[in-house]
């Protein structure tokens, strides 16, 4: 990968840490001013400091009184539900809509363009079409008005505006099921047709082709595409603000509403779900991270 | 027969969520029950179009955030790009990981903390505050995109150019440049989308006085008025599909960059 710019040296000019240190000096200015720096201070608030205020000290509190507060805990049991539903549906939904694609022939160039015409769709966009399509009002209550399932908007079940999150999952598994799914038919596009074909000589059924062939090759890029929409669906804010209910509701919701609060004694806590979301998250960045390595590593 | 009913269900499904959205934006009353509007209007797009209006100013807001954050995104990552696509050298992972960890890790959640310090050094509620805090999610996939061209870079042909007697900054422009235009266009469009539909950091930095398209669709959408929403939405929805349209065939079959798409 390196071989190139090592193997030569330059003919004149800086030696070759400076060389590199130049090159990433400005991104990790702004990188690690802003991301690293602005992590630390989220840590350093949450534990009680308080800039630009006299009088503050070291404490743990915010973190006990988040542990107590029955606004996190019921929002603890919501986010994870909504990442970890979303995450699943778009999964599953995503390789099985690869998997199709994949076979399909006819059209299928077109066919690729619709199911992946929800990615560059901004969530706030989605957020706004769940609305339109789920509320009590929404086109689906009126179908099924016509159907003469439901009567009156009330008596069609709230799926904004939940307990559950309904409507926050079905945006998610909207938006994140061609995610997952144009990752997969990348990977499936490299190269299964050739071993599927030996597989088929060899006498292996449907299933055992899915099992033995296709399921391995796909399973890095499902791997890391699902670590991703859960921790993108575990941090997001719009969503679950526009389709939710105000309690329980996300933790970044939670954050923010604090964090905004007139109360300034409500920032630690605001702080410590932060640190908490972060921590959780950089957690799995890491595991992504391991994941596509030990990928590569197969692969050559 | 039952790959057809397949690729039915998922047609409908993927684009079911678009019909309430166009049919919104078009109608003039449509009340509940009714499973048609009982009006159709041309309001929504009058709305986009009058002069002095939120949703003009709140265009070129965003037009100009966006711009602004592609340009510095580009200066800022693609040299990052070139020292990991290029070198090897000690301490690259973490390197990587702290470059690449913002296009994961929730901007909300790492940024929250930094609010106080944009408010004291007067950068809260400005429109280089909000182009600044847009470079955190954007550069680090300037950073992917650009390092994976810069691993297929050979610069054997920079060297050429410059024992042929070409300055750095021809070489920039005539060598360099030209061989990575690929990748730069898609850089282009990942922080031109990715600072387009950025809704909450806008609102932490911006604190409201810097209206972009996502905060104005918001508020809207919390509003009474849904034809203004949709047609809002669907002017914010344009140019993404416009651009991912155009720049699709030119990604590259790395599926790296794509990542980006997630989080828009």
């Amino acid at each position: 990968m390196s071989s190139s710019a090592d193997a030569v040296q330059p003919r004149r000019g800086l030696a070759r840490p400076a060389r590199i240190g130049l090159l990433l000096a400005p991104a990790l200015s702004v990188v690690g001013v802003l991301f690293v720096g602005g992590f630390a201070l989220g840590v350093a608030q949450s534990l009680g400091y308080q800039p630009f205020l006299d009088g503050w000290r070291w404490s743990t509190d915010a973190y006990t009184t988040a542990w107590q507060d029955p606004a996190v805990r019921a929002s603890v049991g919501l986010t994870l539900r909504v990442s970890l539903l979303s995450t699943v549906g778009a999964t599953v939904l995503g390789v099985a809509a690869a998997l199709l694609i994949h076979r399909t022939r006819r059209a299928r160039r077109l066919l690729t363009a619709v199911f992946a015409s929800p990615l560059p769709v901004p969530h706030v966009v989605g957020a706004l079409t769940m609305l339109l399509l789920l509320s009590q009002s929404g086109l689906l209550s009126r179908v099924t008005h016509a159907a003469g399932v439901t009567g009156t908007p009330a008596e069609f079940p709230a799926l904004t505006a939940d307990g559950f999150g309904v409507a926050i999952i079905a945006e998610y598994v909207w938006k994140e099921t061609p995610f997952v799914g144009v990752v997969v038919l990348a990977a499936l596009s490299a190269g299964v047709d050739e071993l599927e074909d030996a597989a088929r000589t060899l006498g292996a059924g449907g299933l055992q082709r899915l099992r033995h062939v296709v399921l391995p090759l796909i399973a890095p890029s499902v791997a890391a595409t699902s670590v991703l929409v859960f921790a993108f669906t575990f941090g997001s804010y719009e969503v679950p603000f526009l389709l939710g209910g105000p309690f329980p509701a996300a933790l970044p919701v939670v954050a923010l509403q604090y964090h905004q609060d007139v109360d300034l004694a409500a920032r630690p806590e605001a702080m410590a779900i932060s640190v908490v979301i972060a921590v959780l998250v950089a957690a799995l960045v890491v595991v992504y991270l391991a994941t596509v390595d030990r990928f590569v590593r197969r692969v050559r | 027969m039952r790959r057809s009913v397949g690729v039915g269900v998922l047609v409908v499904g993927v684009l079911t969520p678009f019909v309430p959205l166009l049919v919104w934006a078009v109608s003039g009353r449509w009340r509940y029950p009714s499973l048609l509007p009982q009006e159709l209007s041309a309001r929504g797009a009058r709305l986009l179009a009058e002069p002095g209006s939120q949703v003009l100013s709140g265009l070129v807001t965003s037009l100009t955030v966006g711009a602004a954050v592609t340009v510095l995104a580009l200066a800022v990552g693609t040299p990052a790009g070139r020292a990991l696509g290029l070198y090897s050298f000690r301490g690259q992972r973490l390197v990587r990981f702290v470059l690449l960890a913002p296009a994961i890790v929730p901007g909300l959640a790492v940024l929250l903390g930094t609010q106080v310090f944009f408010l004291r050094y007067g950068l809260a509620d400005s429109v280089a505050g909000v182009v600044l805090v847009h470079l955190v999610p954007t550069v680090p996939y300037v950073t992917l995109v650009t390092a994976a061209a810069f691993a297929n870079f050979d610069v054997g042909y920079e060297q050429q150019a410059r024992l042929l007697g070409a300055r750095p900054l021809q070489v920039l422009r005539h060598v360099t440049l030209p061989a990575l235009r690929p990748a730069l266009m898609v850089a282009a469009s990942f922080a031109f989308l990715i600072s387009w539909s950025e809704y909450v950091l806008t609102v932490l930095i911006g604190g409201g006085a810097v209206q972009t398209l996502p905060l104005l669709l918001f508020a809207y959408a919390r509003g009474a008025d849904l034809t203004l929403a949709a047609a809002v939405a669907l002017l914010l929805v344009a140019p993404p599909l416009l651009l991912v349209a155009a720049v699709s065939r030119r990604l590259p079959r790395d599926h790296g960059p794509l990542v980006g798409l997630g989080r828009l």
